[in-house]
């Protein structure tokens, strides 16, 4: 027997989100050293998400949606080889070449080309102001033509060709859909749905046109005239076509592989071409006469073939072409036989016109089996209708109950425990039940963990509310009580907690701790409950009934250090200062010998404060005008800004404005945990507000809000919330939803955790902040305003306050200094004597 | 002031055990449900007589000292030093009820010292040193055996 040391030469051709997939899979397998891997990628950047290539015109960057970097691939030590399309594939000699002229050979060959965007031959069709949606050139052509646009017409009613008209709509134009055939998304919906779905869409604007045939595009005085069979015509300023995808399969005809009739590379179950030294995987592979284009079915394959290189057993055996998503803001969703065409397929149908929702089920003849369902404008029921479909489950009794309005309590749900434990719940990442269950057995009892663990519901993210059922009831199993309880204190969770002290106008601790809680309080709900007192009443938190509540930082108005001393962080809005103050600032550390230090959040730390220097230090800041920065609070801290518009030549929006009236109005917000923001005047973002609570970033017309995104021990980039807002729109919208959070969130919550937790998601966000969904809206804008009118600066009041001042004594009886405090001096500042320089000092003197 | 009447007042239980009352601070220096630090055995503060027969054997130590009004027992007295911080912070930690118990959580790593005795909840090898406290109109006296 040979020992073979030499690695493995495997090349891949190709690098859209399955390859990258592919890649992604075979980096992280252990075998992945024993190859030596190069990649052709035909588009000038690595793998992008082109799922949500939409979202690039509502203000995600190139960079948001890049899911291969060219570091990563670096760090994995694959070659990389952008922009150059491999032409010849020399199956005899087992080598290819690209357009570049490098060759390169190899003893394993992934072809993962994918599809193309099929334009019918309609004479005309190749005029300029003609283009296809399938990659980030595309978008930017079409972007930079609908500047001097009117009206945009895009030739296909499917899935896509809606994308294409939202995003045509979202760029100001007059969108139109033209189809060919006589419904929309005609493979995945039935008659009814597709004709719901037309007037959801014509009620949003957009003209729908169905059996209509192009014939003819010309161009009349500048413009585009499109002739339709039985003689009508369209005028419109530019044309999107997206009649669906078509295979590219042509390097693999060209080198003699197999392909199917109407285009797709043959493929068998291990993804192996008829040559077996040659896989296909996603858009571009054919399987049993079938193109998936979906990504799921794509990752599939992706996995299929790492398994088959590295000598494993997997194989690919179809997959489920079910997809929930979201069209022009109209939910739609598509599960199995749609169209009912099973032998003795049976169908439910509910249809509410009024609130314009259709659903419809198709059931086995004996209607215990569901085959397939649709719905349109409501798919709430998708992903138990998904369950049943896919794991065989038997349908109850009555199962139109399933997609019936609930009547109250009555909705038969399908449980978390009745799914077996091959449940596909994560269809992106392929997470199933069973390795749910796993997981929680083994430690992981948050929701957020098994996410990090899993990935499961970190893709699509429409397996979410169905994880979150899992994971309690497997907690539950696990005899772990899930339960929100505050602390041994108070059986409620702060949420609960909230509504009770706002709606009876509970004012103190006690008074709280006497109606509802019991024993005498700890230092988890103390606090707590101070922070909801300070939001919902606003009082100053030295009151004599808080302050015993109050974590040190809050009860002395600074962040104590690892000595016992503290620091000082005067508010400096947007990170805008006077040459004056900062030489007050300079002036105060020098007086007082503290350490200071720039932070991250563009202010100035004053460190190595003892207690009682706290009220000097601040008398002198107060006088120079500063105010108290709430740095020690768990309350708003800084709003970061770039210059914009005013010294910046990229910058479109006047930023360091936007921060001040941000930080202004929101200074002394009490929330259950820090919150940050920024401003940024441009899509460069040079604020980096998409690592903050509440991001803002101005576009051309105005502001988008970005939010829930944090730096620190977990990043999360923020979420884009709404686009274009004017600046009261802004303001609107970041009054209720910090509301909304500091009212629902759980104690020490982030922004980032509160909304990975928040059923339904962004979405769901978007229909409370936004439309209004729970007709609370007004009230989150009235408490707020009553956070901002009754503002006051903490150390102001405190510093004119004697009562308040006593409290800042080192020791109540002595005018000593603690001298267990010992600084020594480094790089010309003061910090913290170490254990060791203290015992020394000790025995020196 | 009378040390026959505080011991007869009552005011706190443990008044009558120790023989040697001081005063350490003013009713109106505490903080109700919170805590204050004191210096003691700060001859500074207290007329050196009161510390001559013990020959100054007291060193100055800073106590945190705690006012629970509506508790039995209104006050608590443990050493400021953190012993696992390494800092004088006890007493600006918050009054917290561990198992029953009442303790102070200190603010830098929130270990739990129980008030009655000082020991560290989380590692019982840990304590803090007490000292009986007690309320005698509007002074907060200090319990001492060392002083006869």
């Amino acid at each position: 027997m040979r020992v073979n040391t030499e690695k493995q030469k495997l090349i891949v051709i190709g690098n859209g989100m399955v390859g990258h997939h592919f890649l992604e899979q075979l980096a992280n397998h252990q075998k992945s050293t024993s190859f030596e891997i190069s990649i052709f990628c035909a588009e000038p950047r690595p793998a992008y998400d082109r799922v949500h290539l939409s979202e690039y015109f509502s203000g995600l960057s190139t960079e948001d949606l890049a899911m291969g970097k060219t570091e990563q691939y670096q760090q994995w030590g694959f070659e990389l080889l952008l922009n150059d399309r491999v032409e010849e594939i020399d199956r005899k000699n087992k080598m290819v070449s690209a357009a570049s002229g490098i060759t390169r050979s190899y003893d394993q060959l992934i072809l993962a080309t994918g599809s193309y965007p099929f334009v019918p031959p309609i004479p005309g069709h190749q005029h300029e102001r003609c283009f296809v949606y399938r990659t980030i050139e595309d978008l930017d052509a079409i972007r930079s033509a609908a500047v001097n646009a009117k009206t945009g017409v895009v030739v296909g009613g499917g899935l896509l060709g809606l994308e294409a008209a939202n995003a045509l709509k979202t760029l100001g134009l007059e969108a139109h859909v033209v189809e060919f055939a006589p419904g929309l998304m005609a493979t995945q919906l039935d008659d009814g749905g597709s004709t719901l779905l037309r007037n959801k869409i014509e009620d949003l604007g957009v003209q729908v046109h169905t059996s209509t045939a192009t014939e003819l595009i010309e161009e009349v005085d500048g413009r585009l005239c499109m002739q339709f069979k039985g003689d009508r015509k369209l005028i419109t300023d530019m044309i999107v076509f997206s009649a669906g995808i078509r295979p590219q399969d042509s390097l693999a005809k060209s080198s003699g592989l197999q392909t199917g009739e109407r285009g797709g590379i043959v493929i068998d179950s291990s993804c192996r071409t008829s040559d077996p030294d040659i896989f296909a995987i996603g858009e571009c592979a054919l399987y049993e006469n079938q193109i998936f284009g979906l990504v799921a079915p794509g990752y599939s394959m992706a996995r299929t073939a790492v398994a088959q290189l590295v000598g494993e057993e997997e194989n690919f055996t179809g997959a489920d072409m079910s997809t929930k998503l979201k069209l022009l803001g109209v939910q739609v969703g598509s599960i199995g036989d749609a169209h009912g065409r099973s032998d003795g397929a049976a169908a439910i149908t509910f249809v509410d016109e009024q609130s314009g929702i259709y659903k419809r089920m198709i059931t086995d003849s004996t209607g215990k089996q569901l085959l397939g369902a649709v719905m349109v404008g409501d798919t709430s029921e998708y992903d138990s209708l998904l369950q049943y479909h896919l794991n065989n489950i038997e349908l109850p009794e009555h199962p139109e109950q399933l997609i019936l309005p609930a009547a109250e309590g009555a909705t038969p749900t399908l449980g978390a425990a009745a799914l077996p434990a091959t449940a596909t719940v994560c269809s992106c990442h392929n997470v199933s039940k069973g390795q749910i269950v796993d997981v929680i057995a083994g430690g992981c009892h948050s929701l957020a963990e098994v996410k990090e663990v899993t990935k499961a519901s970190t893709g699509c993210g429409g397996c979410t509310a169905l994880l979150k059922d899992i994971v309690d009831d497997e907690l539950a199993a696990l005899g772990m009580e899930v339960n929100n309880h505050l602390c041994a204190h108070f059986p409620f969770s702060r949420q609960e907690l909230f509504h009770i002290i706002q709606v009876e106008e509970i004012k103190t601790f006690a008074g709280l701790l006497e109606r509802h809680g019991n024993g005498h309080g700890c230092e988890v709900c103390k606090p707590t409950v101070a922070s909801i007192l300070a939001s919902l009443w606003n009082e100053h938190i030295l009151e004599q009934s808080h302050v015993g509540l109050q974590d040190t930082n809050d009860t002395f108005m600074a962040n104590m250090q690892k000595n016992g001393s503290y620091s000082v962080v005067p508010r400096i809005p947007g990170g805008e200062i006077t040459p004056e103050k900062l030489i007050v600032i300079g002036e105060v550390a020098k007086r007082y010998n503290l350490y200071t230090k720039i932070t991250g959040g563009q202010r100035i730390d004053l460190f190595g404060a003892r207690l009682e220097q706290l009220p000097e230090i601040w008398s002198e800041l107060i006088d120079a005008g500063f105010e108290t920065g709430h740095a020690y609070g768990k309350s708003l801290r800084t709003v970061k800004s770039c210059v914009g518009s005013t010294w910046c030549r990229f910058g479109v929006q006047d930023s360091v404005s936007m921060a001040l009236l941000v930080e202004n109005r929101y200074k002394g917000l009490r929330s259950p945990h820090k919150i940050k923001m920024a401003v940024s005047g441009c899509t460069r973002e040079c604020a980096e507000a998409q690592s903050k609570d509440v991001g803002v970033i101005a576009t051309e017309k105005g502001w988008n809000l970005f939010v829930c995104g944090n730096g620190g021990m977990r990043p999360r980039h923020a979420d884009l919330f709404a686009t274009d807002l004017d600046s009261e729109t802004l303001i609107r919208y970041i009054d209720r939803f910090l509301m909304f959070y500091v009212r629902t969130a759980d104690k020490l919550q982030r922004t980032s955790v509160w909304l990975e937790n928040l059923d339904g998601g962004l979405d769901y966000l978007r229909e409370v902040i936004i439309d209004d969904k729970l007709d609370i809206c007004v009230e989150l804008e009235a408490q707020m305003k009553r956070v901002v009118n009754t503002y006051q600066c903490e150390w102001k009041t405190a510093v004119n306050d004697p009562e308040k001042l006593k409290r800042f004594r080192q020791f109540v009886n002595s005018d000593q200094s603690d001298e267990k405090i010992i600084f020594v001096k480094e790089r010309g500042q003061p910090r913290p004597a170490t254990v060791e320089e203290i015992v020394e000092t000790a025995e020196s003197a | 002031m009378s040390l026959a009447a505080l011991q007869q007042s009552n005011t706190n239980s443990i008044a009558i055990t120790h023989p040697q009352w001081l005063p350490i601070c003013q009713r109106s220096d505490l903080v109700n449900n919170s805590g204050v630090c004191a210096l003691w055995g700060d001859t500074s503060v207290y007329p050196t007589e009161m510390f001559s027969r013990a020959n100054k054997i007291i060193e100055q130590r800073s106590i945190a000292l705690f006012f629970l009004p509506d508790q039995e027992q209104q006050l608590y007295a443990v050493d400021n030093w953190d012993p696992i911080a390494q800092a004088g912070v006890i007493a600006r930690g918050i009054i917290a009820e561990m198992e029953g118990e009442l303790t102070v959580a200190s603010p830098l790593y929130k270990h739990h010292f129980r008030l009655s005795d000082g020991v560290c909840m989380e590692d019982s090898n840990i304590r803090l040193a007490t000292y009986p406290l007690a309320l005698y109109e509007d002074k907060v006296y200090i319990g001492c055996n060392k002083i006869q």
